[in-house]
């Protein structure tokens, strides 16, 4: 009895401390949504919980170990219990509540997340291999970071253009896939302001390839009247982009096709941009082109057919374009010198 | 080379084999490319299978295994140049860089290589000599020696020692990759797998994750030979059989893991493949030539786990000694059924979702493309039914060692013996019903997470009476010190079976798995019940039945190096990747955002990892020292009840040479005037 009382003693003991350790080292990083609430709520009874559990069995275990030991010349075995039916279906009973109160408390966590506002504003986001394009249908322009207004919900209406990818910021704690094929929708309420310079990011978290590390991208929480001022802004000057140039650097951004070609000379797994127009190279067999109009518009449409040395290994994916969008394109391409 | 010793002289002709095939790859690979390319597949793939071969014979000589992989490499040659001529003939692409054939010639090579390794190695002469009407005799004389180990033995404990040693080899060879990535990952940048960085058709950032990939699979494979080996080795002798049920189809089991090794590994050279081990469509759909042999790796080694489980559910069902009722099996044996039950009904899902992709590529079906009607969420389905059982396949045997020791090291009986049976049962059938908790934010139907939550979170339960019990049979034991190691290994298990038990119903309820699910967090939690489900009983069991197997022991003092070496440096690992997984490490990441603040906490996890490295060599080294020179270890050296420890080590032949009668109950300890078995008088 005393052995009990004491092990006991000593789980209640090692499960505070185990629990306070886990508290003040801060596991989660901070919550920015509404969404991540019920989910920090949640998550905190979840580690309480492991917190006892864990000391209740590590404390008798280090307990026996250490006090029942072998005495020195002692060649007997130990007392024979072969167990206690009474116990077994007790630690087979509490734990199945336990299991369905957190079972409950998933599923209403889950339906707070959510929780859908009808006047929410909706984000067209496209991903593809390695980027992310966010289209605001109410403003009318796309947009490679993401901005939101603070305290208001966002629909987000997600679609790929080539494999799976994931949405997750994790300040907001929720995350879905986007499927080619068809459309995933997530609702966030981001309830605190990133600071200046600090932006949340939104990273991709399903494997989508090799420089899927990569795909990240700015996310910036301002207060609603910031964000409409930065959006009425965006709108007018995608309204007045009006030229060949201002239309292709558009349809870039929204193709993603700045997640592998560098637009300041840097490598990525793409050639770079910077003085793609009019420069000459040397194609994987060994050919040389100067890279004219011709040869930037096959490169587009057909990626496969000649491939400038030593990026053969990485296959870019094919893309569709109209005549007047691959002018618009290669207008943008010139300017950059 | 005549006087060397057959290790050296493997070495030095693996050495001469590598030389010789990279030459002969770079000549073909100048032949049809026009340019000389240093780091070619060809190469590669060339430099890997004749350095194999010729170590192997150097072992050997041209027999068994030698034979069988030089078959293999004809056979895929072969294969791949009939079909190459088939394509000539109907005007298709036939050779070309940068992998000499195309992928339908390849996949077909790689199939009848398979085909004509299993011919050439003779593992199923016998039953070609049956369908032509002949003679086959009942038992086949093992060679005498090392040989034994590379034919087609038929006697359980050859088998399972096979197992064993092929286990161990790929788990130095799935460690080594992951030691690679590990130091790539210890600083954020990347360091030398960089865009410049070429070796086999591949760039530094490809490199990076065909390495993940393949760490992935190989050491799941490792796994799945690991515990073929502990459950052939054991489960006979545990329950009074001669041999198991089956004995050519066992050494069949066994003999067809070692091609599909030879092809997972080729797809390391062949262009690698960046989807992870799960391969998900549409990405495996149009990664590089890798993934067609990695799928095909996988499809044939899954072939050794089906039938090794039906021999194995056979086995017990039908050969147990005297009077061992299904309540007085070792409580291993009850493991192993519940393991076999699944590896028998569950592996088909992933040979058939990864065959699926393997056409969706070769003919173009369009199972998972949505661009022909298909989707991809349903490959997720059909994959994570076998592989979320799988992980139970893992851990159960390891379990079952924990509780087999238990009771032979704190001298008191197993705690609740029928609980721990059931609760094995009753994981492997709750398992089969939990499988797209996997896929909570995968877009599949909203409303089915709520009913994989709630069957995902009974698991716990089974679980939970595991550790208990386990917790009340300790309590109160009488532990010797100092801790033998095999007890040590136990422990280690339960505690790091019960982190990897703690951290998983987070993942289970749906909201917080929206956070966790793809981070750091997850590698974290998996790598524990996978150490502790596995790897840590493994040791156990090793060092445990390593005397009865050798007749010697292993050398305790370098156990406990091994110990208080991997343990601390696993919680480290393990407790690290948790801790930066919470805050916003992804998986699978290649580099990481300098600005989230982990490099510290990576660099710590890259020397936790090369200790862990070190500790695996400390044990490595053991093993082939106490193999000659090892104390010896006669009679019953850990005092045990158990039928195997009643005989002389090494065991003899055909194991029990009078049988025996189970007369009382397996873990009676401390029962005076008690016995478990009777042996009948000569």
């Amino acid at each position: 009895m005393r052995h009990f009382v004491i092990a006991g003693i000593l789980v209640i003991l090692a499960a505070i401390l185990t629990y306070l350790g886990l508290d003040a080292i801060g596991l989660l990083p901070i919550p920015a949504s509404a969404q991540a609430m019920s989910i920090d709520w949640l998550w905190n009874w979840e580690v309480i919980t492991i917190s006892f559990l864990f000391a209740l069995i590590v404390v008798p275990l280090v307990y026996s170990l250490v006090v029942f030991r072998r005495k020195k010349g002692d060649t007997t075995d130990a007392e024979h219990i072969e167990g206690n039916t009474k116990l077994e279906i007790a630690w087979t009973i509490v734990p199945l509540f336990i299991v369905m109160a957190f079972a409950y408390m998933g599923a209403y966590s889950l339906a707070e997340t959510r929780r859908a506002d009808p006047q929410a504003m909706v984000v067209n986001v496209t991903a593809t291999q390695w980027a992310w394009s966010f289209e605001y249908p109410d403003y009318g322009f796309s947009s490679k970071e993401l901005r939101l207004p603070k305290d208001k919900q966002v629909l987000l209406r997600m679609e790929s253009k080539d494999v799976i990818h994931s949405f997750w910021v994790p300040e907001f704690r929720v995350k879905q896939d986007i499927v080619p094929g068809r459309v995933t929708e997530l609702r966030i309420t981001p309830t605190v302001l990133t600071a200046p310079n600090v932006p949340f990011k939104v990273r991709c978290a399903e494997l989508c390839g090799t420089s899927h590390y990569s795909m990240e991208e700015v996310v910036i929480v301002s207060e609603e009247a910031d964000f409409v001022a930065w959006a009425t802004e965006q709108q007018t000057l995608a309204a007045a982009a009006q030229t060949p140039e201002a239309r292709g650097q558009q349809l870039v951004v929204a193709n993603g096709c700045l997640g592998c070609h560098s637009i300041d000379g840097s490598a990525l797994v793409g050639p770079t941009w910077l003085g793609v127009f009019g420069r000459e190279e040397e194609l994987s067999d060994g050919a040389i082109v100067v890279t004219d109009e011709a040869y930037i518009t096959e490169s587009i449409l057909d990626p496969q057919a000649k491939i400038v040395a030593g990026y053969e290994t990485q296959l870019m994916p094919v893309y569709t374009f109209t005549e007047e969008q691959l002018v618009d394109i290669i207008a943008y391409l010139k300017t950059l010198k | 080379m005549k006087n060397m010793k057959p290790f050296t002289r493997g070495l030095v002709l693996m050495l001469l084999g590598h030389l010789v095939g990279y030459g002969v790859g770079l000549g073909l690979d100048t032949l049809v490319s026009g340019r000389m390319n240093f780091t070619a597949s060809i190469a590669g793939f060339f430099s890997l299978v004749v350095g194999v071969a010729l170590f192997f014979h150097g072992l050997v000589g041209y027999r068994t295994i030698t034979r069988g992989i030089v078959w293999q490499i004809l056979g895929t040659l072969g294969g791949a140049l009939f079909v190459t001529g088939i394509r000539a003939l109907m005007g298709l692409k036939t050779f070309g860089p940068p992998f000499l054939f195309t992928e339908p010639a390849w996949v077909f090579g790689g199939l009848a290589g398979v085909i004509c390794f299993l011919l050439g190695h003779g593992v199923v002469d016998d039953w070609i000599r049956m369908a032509r009407g002949l003679d086959v005799p009942e038992h086949r004389a093992d060679a005498p020696g090392w040989e034994k180990f590379y034919s087609p033995s038929l006697d359980h404990k050859v088998i399972g020692v096979q197992y064993t040693i092929t286990a161990l080899v790929l788990l130095v060879v799935g460690g080594t990759f992951a030691l690679i990535f590990r130091t790539e990952l210890a600083a954020s940048g990347l360091q030398f797998l960089t865009t410049d960085f070429k070796l086999f058709s591949q760039n530094g950032l490809q490199f990076y994750n065909t390495l993940m990939s393949l760490h992935g699979m190989i050491m799941i494979v490792s796994i799945l030979l690991g515990i073929a080996g502990l459950m052939n080795y054991l489960v006979p002798l545990l329950i009074g059989a001669h041999d198991m049920a089956f004995p050519r189809l066992n050494a069949f089991s066994f003999w067809i893991a070692p091609p599909a090794a030879v092809l997972l590994l080729s797809s390391l050279v062949l262009g690698g493949f960046d989807t992870g081990w799960t391969g998900y469509p549409p990405l495996s759909a149009k990664a590089p030539l890798g993934m067609q042999m990695f799928f095909l790796g996988v499809f044939v080694a899954g072939w050794s786990s089906i039938l090794g489980a039906l021999n194995l559910i056979a086995t017990v069902l039908r050969m147990r000694a005297k009077g061992m009722t299904a309540f007085r099996l070792p409580i291993f044996v009850w493991a192993a059924i519940a393991t076999s039950i699944i590896s028998l009904t569950a592996t088909q899902l992933i040979g058939l979702s990864f065959q699926m992709v393997m056409f969706q590529r070769l003919f173009g079906m369009g199972f998972f493309d949505p661009a022909k009607g298909g989707s991809p969420v349903l490959f997720q389905h059909l994959f994570w039914f076998y592989s979320h059982p799988a992980v139970y396949v893992f851990i159960l045997p390891g379990l079952g060692v924990v509780s087999e020791l238990l009771p032979v090291f704190v001298r008191k009986p197993l705690f609740g013996y029928k609980w721990i049976a059931m609760s094995s049962l009753a994981i492997a059938l709750v398992g089969f019903l939990v499988w797209a908790h996997h896929m909570f934010t995968s877009g599949m139907n909203e409303y089915l997470r709520v009913p994989f939550m709630y069957s995902t979170l009974l698991v716990a339960i089974p679980t939970g009476v595991k550790f208990f019990s386990w917790v009340a049979t300790i309590w109160k034991g009488k532990i010797s010190t100092p801790m033998p190691s095999a007890f040590l290994f136990v422990v280690g298990a339960i505690v790091v079976f019960l982190m990897g038990g703690l951290s998983g119903p987070p993942n289970a309820t749906v909201s917080t798995d929206l956070h966790l699910h793809d981070t750091y967090w997850i590698v974290g939690h998996f790598h524990d019940t996978l150490f502790g489900g596995f790897v840590f009983p493994f040791f156990a069991a090793l060092y445990y039945w390593f005397p009865k197997a050798t007749g010697r022991r292993l050398n305790e003092t370098l156990g406990r190096w091994h110990f208080w070496l991997m343990t601390p440096a696993f919680f480290t690992l393990s407790l690290g990747m948790m801790r930066i997984g919470l805050l916003g490490m992804r998986r699978r990441i290649a580099d990481y955002d300098p600005l989230q603040g982990f490099d510290p906490t990576h660099l710590v996890l890259t020397i936790a990892a090369f200790a862990i490295a070190l500790s695996v060599l400390i044990f490595i080294i053991n093993l082939v020292v106490s193999l000659k020179r090892g104390e010896p270890a006669e009679g019953n050296i850990w005092n045990s009840r158990s039928p195997e420890w009643q005989v002389a080590s090494p065991m003899p032949a055909h194991n029990y040479d009078t049988p025996f009668e189970v007369v009382g109950e397996p873990y009676d300890y401390g029962l005076p005037g008690s016995k478990y078995v009777e042996f009948a008088k000569k």
